[in-house]
C-alpha cells in the first residue's frame, strides 16, 4: 500500500513525543507549477524547464527573493515581528502533528520558521550580517530555496503552533510569506496554482461549468425527492433568493461532503428560506490563503460579492469547510467588503450552522434524532475554524455550534481527548494546500496525532463516525484513515447527520417552480 | 578618577543610548508597518477590554507558555518574575530608598537564586531536550550565560565579597547628571556592569525584542471583530480606489 512505513497507532490517545530524525522528509516537494499556471495568477512566468524534468529558478532568483521578503517584511507586521521576537523556547517544538508524525526536526514549528529566519538574518540584520555563525544566519543558495519549497509545503498553516507560542509567533504567516516569495522565483506548487487558475476561469476548483453545475443539483434533487418524496430545491442562479450560499465545490459530488449538502438544502427549504447556489461563484475555498497571495485571495473572494449583487441576495451563508469559513469569517470583509447592500440583521457572512442552530433553537426544525441510532459520534474540530474564527456571538462559540448540532441531531456523542479538541485540536493532515497525492506520505504521516485520538474513543467509548465540517478534512480523512485500519464511511459530514435526522414537513419548497407538477416538460426546458 | 571609572561611565552612557534609542526605533518600525488582516488566534476577545486582559495574562503569567510546557514555564515564569525584582532592587542606585523600595530589598536579594535557578533550568533544556538543542544557535547558549553572569557576579557582591554600594551609587547617579564618580576597585563589580552593558547594548539587535514585541503581535493583540467592524490596511486601500488587483498594475500605471 505504501513505500514507507505507516505509524503504528498505541491505542493511549496521544503521540509519545518522538526523538529527531534529521531529513526523515527531506525531498524535492510537491510538483512545481509551470509558467502557464503562474501566468493566470500574476506571478512571474521568466523560467523554463530543466533537463531533470523540474524547472529551472527564474533569472536573478536570488536578488528577487530578497527583494519579496524586503517587500512582504514591510508590509505584513506579523512576518517582520516574528522573524525578530522568537527566543527559541522550545514550546512549540512538539506541537506540530508533522512533527509527531515524521519526526523530521524541520517540521518543528520554530525549525519551520528557522528555514527564513536565518536567510532574514543575514542579509536584514546587523547581527547576521556580521556574525552569521554566532547567530545561526545562512546565505541564500539554491539547497536553501529548495529546503524551503520542501518544507514550507508540510505546513498546513493550521496555526496550532500559535496558540502554544508565548508570543502567539504563528508559522501559517511565516510558510505563507515563503510561498509567496517562492512563487515569485518561480517555484509555485502545481496543486494550488493551478486550481486558483480554475476558479479565475469557470469559478470553482474542479473546473465545473454551469451546465455541468446544473446537472449535479438537478441529480440531487432528484436523489433527494426519491428519498422523501417532498422536491427540496437546489437553485442555482436564482435572481432575488434571500441567501446566496457559497460553499466548497467538493460538496457538489464528494462523498460525504454532497450528503452535507443534501442537509443545507433541507434546512433552508423547512425554513422556508429562499436560497441559491451561483456558478459564477460557486467555490467556497479560497486557495488564495494558502498560497499567501493576499491579491489572489482577493481576487477570488471578490467573486463572492459579484455574485451577491448581481443575484441581488440578502445574506451570504457558508457551507462546511475550514479555510473557507476563516477567509470568510475573518478576511471577507477586509478583502471584499463593505457588505452595506446585504440585510444588516445579519452577520456577514453566516456559517451553515449558525443558520440551523438558530432554527433548532427557535424550534422551527422537527428531529428524529433516533434516526442516527447506528451511530456513535465524535467531532473533529477543523483548524481553521477552531482557530481562525467563531461563529456566534460568543468566544469559543466555533466549539459550541456544531457539537449543539450534532447532539440536537444524534443520541450518542463523545468528545476525543481533551488536548487534540477545541483550539487544541490537530489539523486532519491535509490542510493549507497540500490535499494532493503527490504529498501522500506526508498526508498519512500528519494525519497520526488525529487517528490515534480517534482510535482512543473508538476503543473505550464505542464511537463509530468523527463528523467533520471541512471539505479538506473530509477528503483527507476518507483517504487516509484506511491506513489505519479505519472505514471510509465513518467520516461523515455534520449536516449529513442533520438531513438523516431532520423530519420534513414543508410539502411544497417556497422556490417551486411553476411548472412543478409536470415533471418530464421541466426537465426538457431546463435542458434547452 | 580613575581611567576605568571614566571608561565605564561612558560605557552606559553609550549602552543606555542604544538601549532606549534602538528599542524605541524597532518599536516605531513595528507600529509603522500594516497588519493587512485579522489574525488573532481564536477563541480571542471580541472587546478591546478584553484584548487588554489577555495581553495581561500573557505578559504576566505566561498563560500560552503554560499550556505548552510546564518545565519551560516554571523555569521562565521563575527567571522573569525574579528578574523584576532583582531590577526593582537595584532602583536603590538610582533614587532614595523610601518605604516601599526598602521593603523590597530583602526579596530582591534572595530572588536573584530564583533567577539563576529559573536561567539554568532553561540552560538545561537547552543541552539536554534534543529538540531544543537542534534550535539551538550559539548566541542562544551566550544570551543564557550572559544572564547567568550577570546574576552570579551580583550573587557574590551581596553574599561574598561586599562592594562600596555607596560609592557605586554615587557613581549610577552622577552619571545621570553628566558628572563623574569614581567606582569601587571591585573586579567583580567591573565584570558584573560590563556584562550589564553587553546586554544593554545587544537588547535593541537580538531576540531581547521579545519584550516589547509580545505587544505588538496581531495574533494576541487583535480583537475578534471581523464581521462588526470592517479592518483594511492602507496598501490594500489603494488597490481597492484604483480598482486593481495586483499591486504591480497600481505601481505600473
Amino acid at each position: 500500500m505504501a513505500d514507507y512505513e505507516v505509524p503504528k497507532l498505541n491505542g493511549e490517545g496521544y503521540i509519545d513525543i518522538p526523538k529527531i530524525k534529521p531529513d526523515a522528509m527531506a525531498g524535492k516537494g510537491p510538483f512545481v507549477a509551470k509558467p502557464d499556471f503562474q501566468k493566470a495568477l500574476n506571478f512571474p512566468t521568466d523560467f523554463a524547464a530543466d533537463p531533470e524534468g523540474g524547472y529551472e529558478l527564474v533569472p536573478d532568483w536570488k536578488e528577487r527573493a530578497l527583494a519579496k521578503m524586503d517587500d512582504l517584511r514591510h508590509r505584513y507586521r506579523s512576518l517582520q515581528l516574528y522573524l525578530d521576537i522568537c527566543v527559541k523556547c522550545g514550546a512549540c517544538t512538539d506541537k506540530c502533528h508533522y512533527y509527531l508524525g515524521t519526526q523530521d526536526p524541520k517540521n518543528m514549528p520554530v525549525a519551520r520558521q528557522d528555514l527564513m529566519r536565518k536567510v532574514y538574518r543575514r542579509y536584514f540584520t546587523f547581527a547576521g550580517k556580521h556574525f552569521p555563525k554566532l547567530v545561526g544566519a545562512v546565505d541564500l543558495t539554491e539547497a536553501v530555496i529548495d529546503d524551503w519549497y520542501n518544507y514550507y509545503h508540510q505546513c498546513s498553516q493550521c496555526r496550532r503552533c500559535s496558540v502554544y507560542c508565548p508570543y502567539g509567533i504563528d508559522t501559517a504567516e511565516v510558510s505563507m510569506a515563503a510561498r509567496e516569495i517562492l512563487d515569485h522565483i518561480g517555484r509555485g506548487s502545481k496543486y494550488n496554482n493551478e486550481i486558483i487558475g480554475k476558479v479565475f476561469k469557470v469559478g470553482n476548483n474542479l473546473g465545473l461549468p454551469q451546465p455541468a453545475l446544473a446537472d449535479t443539483l438537478e441529480g440531487l434533487e432528484e436523489d433527494v425527492e426519491a428519498d422523501t418524496g417532498i422536491k427540496v430545491r437546489f437553485p442555482l442562479d436564482e435572481e432575488g433568493a434571500e441567501v446566496l450560499l457559497v460553499t466548497p465545490s467538493a460538496d457538489f459530488f464528494a462523498e460525504p461532503h454532497v450528503d452535507g449538502l443534501m442537509g443545507y438544502a433541507k434546512v433552508f427549504h423547512e425554513a422556508g428560506i429562499s436560497w441559491t447556489l451561483s456558478s459564477y461563484a460557486s467555490e467556497g475555498a479560497n486557495f488564495g490563503m494558502f498560497i499567501g497571495s493576499y491579491e489572489n485571495m482577493r481576487r477570488i473572494a471578490l467573486r463572492i460579492r459579484e455574485a451577491a449583487i448581481k443575484l441581488k441576495v440578502k445574506r451570504i451563508v457558508f457551507g462546511e469547510c475550514g479555510h473557507a469559513w476563516r477567509v470568510a469569517y475573518s478576511f471577507l470583509n477586509t478583502l471584499a467588503g463593505p457588505f452595506d447592500f446585504l440585510d444588516p440583521k445579519y452577520p456577514v457572512p453566516q456559517h451553515i450552522l449558525e443558520v440551523t442552530w438558530g432554527l433548532i433553537q427557535e424550534g422551527k426544525l422537527v428531529i428524529d434524532k433516533s434516526q442516527n441510532d447506528d451511530k456513535v459520534l465524535t467531532f473533529h474540530d477543523s483548524c481553521n475554524v477552531a482557530r481562525g474564527s467563531r461563529m456566534g456571538d460568543k468566544p469559543g462559540g466555533q466549539f459550541e455550534y456544531p457539537r449543539n448540532v450534532i447532539k440536537a441531531v444524534c443520541n450518542h456523542f463523545v468528545d476525543m481527548p481533551a488536548d487534540t479538541i477545541h483550539d487544541a485540536t490537530y489539523c486532519c493532515g491535509g490542510g493549507g494546500g497540500l490535499l494532493t497525492d503527490d504529498l501522500m506520505e506526508l498526508r498519512v504521516k500528519g494525519a497520526q496525532p488525529r487517528m490515534e485520538a480517534l482510535k482512543y474513543v473508538t476503543e473505550q467509548q464505542g464511537v463509530t463516525h468523527m463528523a467533520a465540517i471541512c471539505a479538506i478534512c473530509k477528503s483527507q480523512f476518507t483517504k487516509v484513515i484506511p491506513y489505519y485500519g479505519f472505514k471510509m464511511d465513518q467520516i461523515v459530514s455534520v449536516h449529513q447527520l442533520v438531513s438523516k435526522a431532520l423530519v420534513l414537513q414543508r410539502p411544497v419548497s417556497v422556490q417551486a417552480r411553476p411548472d412543478e407538477d409536470d415533471d418530464d416538460d421541466e426537465d426538457d426546458n431546463d435542458d434547452a | 578618577m580613575t581611567f576605568v571609572s571614566i571608561l565605564y561611565g561612558l560605557l552606559f552612557w553609550v549602552a543606555t543610548l542604544v538601549l532606549v534609542v534602538g528599542v524605541g526605533r524597532r518599536i516605531y518600525f513595528y507600529t509603522q508597518i500594516s497588519v493587512p488582516l485579522k489574525i488573532p488566534t481564536t477563541p480571542a476577545p471580541v472587546t478591546q477590554s478584553g484584548v487588554v486582559w489577555r495581553m495581561f495574562r500573557e505578559v504576566v503569567f505566561f498563560q500560552s507558555l503554560f499550556r505548552a510546557n510546564k518545565y519551560i514555564w516554571l523555569f521562565a515564569f521563575i527567571f522573569h518574575m525574579a528578574l523584576w525584582l532583582v531590577l526593582l532592587r537595584h532602583t536603590r542606585y538610582f533614587m532614595e530608598i523610601g518605604a516601599f523600595l526598602g521593603f523590597l530589598q530583602p526579596f530582591g536579594k534572595y530572588a536573584s537564586f530564583a533567577m539563576v535557578f529559573g536561567l539554568a533550568g532553561l540552560l538545561a533544556r537547552r543541552i539536554l531536550v534534543d529538540r531544543v538543542r537542534y534550535i539551538s544557535a550559539p548566541s542562544d547558549f551566550l544570551m543564557l550565560a550572559l544572564l547567568i553572569g550577570i546574576g552570579l557576579s551580583g550573587m557574590m557582591m551581596t553574599f561574598v565579597a561586599h562592594t562600596d554600594i555607596t560609592m557605586v551609587k554615587g557613581f549610577f547617579r552622577g552619571l545621570m547628571t553628566f558628572d563623574f564618580h569614581p567606582l569601587p576597585a571591585s573586579p567583580i563589580l567591573l565584570v558584573h556592569l560590563l556584562l550589564v552593558a553587553i546586554l544593554m547594548l545587544v537588547f535593541p539587535i537580538s531576540k531581547l525584542l521579545h519584550a516589547p514585541g509580545v505587544f505588538f503581535s496581531p495574533t494576541r493583540n487583535q480583537v475578534d471583530n471581523p464581521r462588526e467592524k470592517r479592518h483594511v490596511s492602507s496598501w490594500a486601500l489603494e488597490l481597492e480606489k484604483k480598482n486593481q488587483i495586483y499591486r504591480d498594475e497600481v505601481k505600473n500605471g
